[in-house]
């Protein structure tokens, strides 16, 4: 296949404001294993160095590192570094794709593996509560009869053309109703509305988290969200599978976007999650970094990259 | 004598409707199962009937049996309510009963393996995916999760009632911590002792094969092979409206009552924090509710749970009662489903039914529900928060409203037919409907119905409007017995008893904190009390010049009373200022203020303290709610006395009835710090007053319960010199500071090593060198006047050395820190 290859450095440090006697942590920064996405390799560099280390596959297939760590510390480092190969997804061509209701009607009917699975993301969420006026701002790219795909084009340029990125608007805990009525965000926040429109329709749409190219090669334009952890959206359409959508650039994501995981929203893919004794106040930073090593088209030297 | 049964036959018949009467035949003839019942309360007439109940209300007070309710005002604390007539259950009835909820507790048991497994009942459509996906009591986290032995419920209960045909028909479902259990047990107790000779008449069936059921059968669970597994109870905390039983099955089933802070997750096992460092727990027994179990995995705003319980059981290294997620079943979305269910999965009719339920998920039962929107309950089909309505309460604009969630989000949503409850009697003299709550519980084979259970009584109007909480008053169940064919639980096999072990080291730290603060509140509210109460004995006394000036003084010194205001009488300052003291629920330090954290950190510990302790701390709060009536100085003189007596009443069941554990020697150690602190600083506030010192000699042996050993001692009027000796360096009385040192020796000699063997030391340390600084006072010189300056200045140096050795020892015991989830 033909792939692109990745190196990724993905650090967290958090500054504790007293010292931390024990900490349990979740960590989800394995990127996943896809048909069209190959793990190279994998490592995680945790600091201090915990007492339990243990790996389990979580509800919706992503890899999970169960990590408690015990006696004082100030400060914690979690390190992820991974080499991915990532192929070129399939996009199908809209008037292939069905009617956006036949797809609602499927989902709520059809008891055969792919859709019962895919029916589990067309209800609301802990983060995605339908309780706004979603549908309503959703209609108007969903008019009886169209194209799932073409609908859902039209929603992702709407959301990009109508909402501003502006990381200072919103926080992890603000409202989805409130981001609607400001109209301002970040990329976590444009999946979640989009994946709250979709699922407002009656459509199973989930949330994909994962990372852009930090610096892409003169003449590319550098994406929104490639200094940080990014998440975009991915919907359901029978008999073609699951189709991602990045609403924060308006485009299907395809060779640029390395996929975490996913889950129903953020709180099923929190990149670390952690419960702490002690600590008051803390600071953290992130640091994230995406490299291309180059394409390649080989099976033999994506395998070779292997090697690390 | 007009006896209870003519007195109810002679009663107009209550207005019953359709509904079904519980005690009497259509004819107005008392029922079969009743009469024996109805016969020997009869038999005990109406006046002996009205002193046995006032005595089931004492017991219950005593017991401090209790629930919290929550409601717009906020939480409070209710007493429980038992009414003195038992319902009475057939035996025919309760064979019925019986075969059915054991059936249900089955089926519950199979359908939670199933979707917690491979959710074949999904995929064959016996269950709709949104029951679990669209269920926010669904927990992921929990899928695949290993259960010990399949055994998703050990304890189940339902909420039945009995319909106008006079069949049965189960309202609700409680599979993930049923609560109401204990309070079953506790009804029966009050009942055995009250009507001990009705019950003998009647002869329910018994209900004391269940604990020793549960216990074996929680054993069971243990992951690994061990003789003695260790059990924890985890409550939410004495917040919960049922924290009584919690505490109540703790003590009865032997277990080790724990909250969530109590427990630490380290290498995916389970640990209990005790003193001495972290104890292997290997079943938890929960009252937490499903997602707040886990602040790691499940909800993170939970503070109650336990971070990394999930991954734990997941490692099978501990097993929770009910599994994790079992709460699943229980919203009302499932109930049209388990008929269906009951036939595919046991091949059986459902033998009792569920309240008939349409889930609008599916089309047809939502054209029904919108067809009879004004005949039916219509509530949330997964939690019980959101809006519902009652049959025939929605308005045009509601209904319009309703039309519109239907449409939607329709698998939001059920419709429940009203069920007319049947009316059963109660004491006085009328009819209430009544709803049941039955228990069943595992064996680890097979489950087992509890012949017995609670009766509420409640209103008509409230069912489905409620959560059914633990509201409203009570009634024992009493099932009666079936001599034909006697049923014999089922038992276990020869197993191995148990090796006797006494665990001194499965004390939580956080109880042993709660000891330590019940120490030093009970013995600051004492010496509060004594010192109002020797106050108040000089005030009355007219002939005394000067000395109300002088303990006004002494007041102010010690921080009990503002300075004086210009102008007024000395007497009368003084006695506002104690009444204050007395009875203001905001003054601080007050008495008022110091039994509601006595309150606080005994009702923590229950689990703890013997009944009787129990029974005197419930009467301590009793006879402090006393309030000032016409002659307030009388009044306030003898609640003293009682509330002084109370109080020795406490420290003798403490020192006579607790095992020398850890617990008790740090409930010493508070009190005997306190104490230290109290006298040193009573002196140090004596000796600084500028007024006739010698006036306040009186009150200060008053104060420190001396007055008879300076007399017999002495043979003289009070000197400084005496007093002092007396109060502080003499070993041999129990109010002396260096008594109070020693014991405290002898106790920090015992300490366990604990997390923080350091601090430990330290504290040994710093407390051994107080003797040597006590013998440098030299009571004698005091009596020149020479050194009282300097005698000031070290008492209350000493003071705040034993404050900051109470902080000391704290923080190296209890210096819990609060997760934090980021």
């Amino acid at each position: 296949m033909k792939a692109q290859i990745f190196d990724i450095t993905h650090t967290t440090t958090y500054n504790y404001g007293s010292p931390v006697t024990v900490a349990h942590h979740l960590l989800r920064l394995a990127p996943r294993r896809l048909r069209r996405q190959l793990r190279l390799a994998h490592e995680l560099d945790l600091k201090p160095e915990p007492a339990s280390l243990s790996r389990h596959t979580d509800y919706f297939g992503n890899e999970v590192a169960f990590a408690i760590f015990e006696g004082a510390h100030r400060q914690m480092r979690v390190t992820a570094r991974s080499r991915v190969a990532v192929g070129a997804a399939f996009i199908p061509d809209a008037t292939e794709t069905p009617a956006w209701e036949s797809v609602r009607n499927l989902c709520r009917t059809d008891l055969s593996t792919p859709v019962l699975e895919a029916g589990e993301f067309a209800f609301g969420s802990p983060l995605v509560l339908l309780d706004a006026p979603f549908n309503d701002y959703a209609r108007e790219s969903f008019p009886p009869g169209r194209r799932i795909l073409d609908a859902v084009l039209d929603l992702t340029a709407r959301i990009h053309q109508d909402f501003k990125f502006d990381p200072t608007a919103t926080t992890v805990a603000t409202p989805l109703a409130q981001v609607l009525e400001q109209r301002r965000g970040v990329c976590q926040d444009f999946a979640h509305l989009q994946i709250a429109c979709l699922r407002s329709l009656g459509l199973a749409a989930r949330y994909v988290s994962g990372y852009l190219e930090t610096a892409p090669p003169p003449g590319q334009t550098k994406l929104v969200g490639a200094d940080a952890s990014h998440a975009w959206v991915s919907f359901f359409c029978p008999g073609l599978g699951w189709i991602d959508a990045d609403p924060t650039n308006n485009l299907l994501p395809s060779m640029q976007h390395i996929t975490l995981g996913w889950g129903r929203d953020y709180s099923d893919v929190s990149p670390i999650r952690g419960v702490l004794g002690g600590g008051d106040e803390h600071t953290f930073s992130v640091a994230v970094d995406v490299v291309a090593r180059g394409e390649s088209d080989d099976e033999a030297q994506v395998k070779a990259a292997r090697v690390t | 004598m007009t006896t209870l049964n003519t007195e109810l036959s002679t009663q107009p018949r209550p207005h019953t409707g359709a509904a079904w009467d519980e005690l009497r035949l259509a004819s107005g003839a008392i029922r079969p199962n009743w009469q024996p019942l109805m016969a020997s309360l009869d038999a005990l007439g109406r006046d002996e009937f009205a002193i046995r109940v006032e005595n089931s209300r004492r017991i219950l007070r005593e017991h401090g049996v209790s629930c919290f309710s929550s409601d717009s005002s906020g939480e409070r604390e209710v007493r429980w309510e038992l009414d003195c007539i038992p319902f009475v259950i057939s035996a025919p009835d309760w064979r019925e009963l019986e075969v059915g909820l054991v059936q249900r507790a089955r089926l519950l048991n199979c359908v939670l393996g199933d979707l917690f497994g491979v959710q074949r009942l999904v995929r064959d459509g016996f269950v709709p995916a949104p029951l679990l996906h669209a269920n926010p009591g669904y927990l992921r986290a929990c899928q695949a999760v290993r259960v010990s032995g399949g055994n998703y419920l050990q304890v189940y209960a339902a909420d039945v009632a009995r319909g106008p045909d006079g069949r049965w028909c189960v309202l609700a479902d409680r599979t993930q911590a049923p609560a109401g259990f204990g309070f079953v047990l506790e009804n029966r107790s009050v009942l055995s002792r009250v009507l001990g000779e009705v019950l003998q008449a009647v002869r329910p069936r018994s209900l004391s094969e269940i604990l020793p059921i549960c216990r074996e059968a929680l054993r069971r669970l243990a992951p690994s092979a061990t003789d003695n597994p260790a059990i924890a109870l985890l409550t939410p905390g004495p917040r919960n409206e049922s924290y009584f039983e919690h505490a109540y099955l703790a003590r009865l089933l032997g277990f080790t009552l724990v909250e969530g802070g109590d427990l630490t997750v380290r290498d995916r096992r389970v640990f209990l924090k005790t003193l001495d460092g972290l104890r292997p727990v290997d079943v938890v027994l929960r009252r937490v509710s499903d997602a707040f179990c886990d602040p790691l995995a499940l909800r993170g705003d939970s503070l109650l749970g336990v971070p990394g319980l999930v991954e734990a059981a997941r490692a099978g290294q501990v097993s929770v009662a009910n599994a994790l997620g079992s709460g699943l079943v229980e919203c009302p979305a499932f109930l049209p489903f388990l008929s269906g269910l009951s036939t595919h999965l046991l091949g059986e009719e459902l033998k009792l039914p569920s309240v008939a339920t349409w889930w609008c998920g599916q089309l047809r039962e939502r054209k029904h529900v919108e067809a009879h929107l004004d005949e039916l309950f219509l509530r949330p089909a997964f939690s019980t928060g959101g809006p519902q309505a009652g049959p025939g309460e929605l308005t045009s604009e509601s209904r319009a409203e309703w039309l519109a969630r239907l449409s939607e989000r329709p698998h939001e949503f059920v419709g429940q037919e009203q069920v007319q409850l049947s009316l059963a009697p109660v004491g006085n003299h009328q009819s209430r409907p009544v709803i049941l709550r039955f228990f069943v519980v595992s064996n680890g084979r097979d489950y087992f119905a509890l012949p017995g259970g609670l009766a509420r009584m409640t209103e008509q109007s409230a069912l489905g409007t409620t959560t059914l909480a633990l509201s409203g008053v009570s009634k024992d169940l009493w099932v009666l017995p079936d001599d034909s064919e006697r049923t014999v639980p089922p038992s276990f096999v020869s197993t191995p008893a148990p090796a006797l072990e006494r665990l001194a080291s499965d004390l939580p730290s956080r109880t042993v904190e709660n000891l330590f603060w019940l120490g030093r509140y009970t013995e600051r509210l004492e010496q509060i009390l004594r010192l109002c109460r020797s106050a108040m004995g000089h005030l009355a006394d007219e002939s005394a010049n000067g000395q109300p000036e002088a303990l006004a003084e002494l007041l102010v010194h010690l921080g009990l009373a503002a300075p004086p205001e210009a102008g007024r009488v000395a007497s009368e300052r003084l006695q506002k200022e104690l009444m204050a003291v007395l009875y203001e629920d905001t003054r601080s330090p007050g008495v008022r203020e110091l039994l509601d954290r006595i309150h606080i950190a005994s009702f923590s510990v229950r689990d703890r303290l013997s009944a009787d302790t129990w029974r005197i701390l419930n009467r301590l709060s009793f006879d402090a709610k006393l309030q000032p009536g016409h002659l307030p100085l009388v009044l306030a003189g003898s609640v003293l006395n009682t509330l002084v007596h109370d109080l020795a009443a406490l420290s003798g069941m403490e020192m006579e009835n607790m095992t020398r554990g850890h617990g008790w020697v740090f409930l010493d150690l508070g009190r005997r710090i306190e104490r230290s602190v109290a006298v040193a600083r009573l002196l140090e506030a004596a000796l600084r007053c500028s007024g006739r010192r010698e006036l306040l000699l009186e009150p200060l042996l008053e104060i420190s319960d001396s007055v008879i050993t300076y007399r017999r001692r002495y043979f003289a009027e009070p000197r400084l010199a005496g007093v002092l000796d007396l109060l502080l360096l003499d070993p041999t009385n129990p109010r002396s500071l260096a008594f109070q040192l020693a014991v405290l020796g002898s106790h920090a000699a015992s300490l366990p090593a604990g997390p923080n063997p350091e601090g430990v030391a330290q504290f040994q340390q710093s407390l051994a060198a107080l003797p040597g600084k006590l013998n440098c006072v030299r009571a004698e010189a005091l009596d020149a006047g020479a050194d009282i300056p300097a005698t000031v200045e070290w008492l209350g140096g000493f003071a705040l050395e034993l404050g900051s050795l109470s902080d000391l020892l704290t923080h190296v015991y209890f210096s819990h820190v609060v997760p934090r989830v980021s």
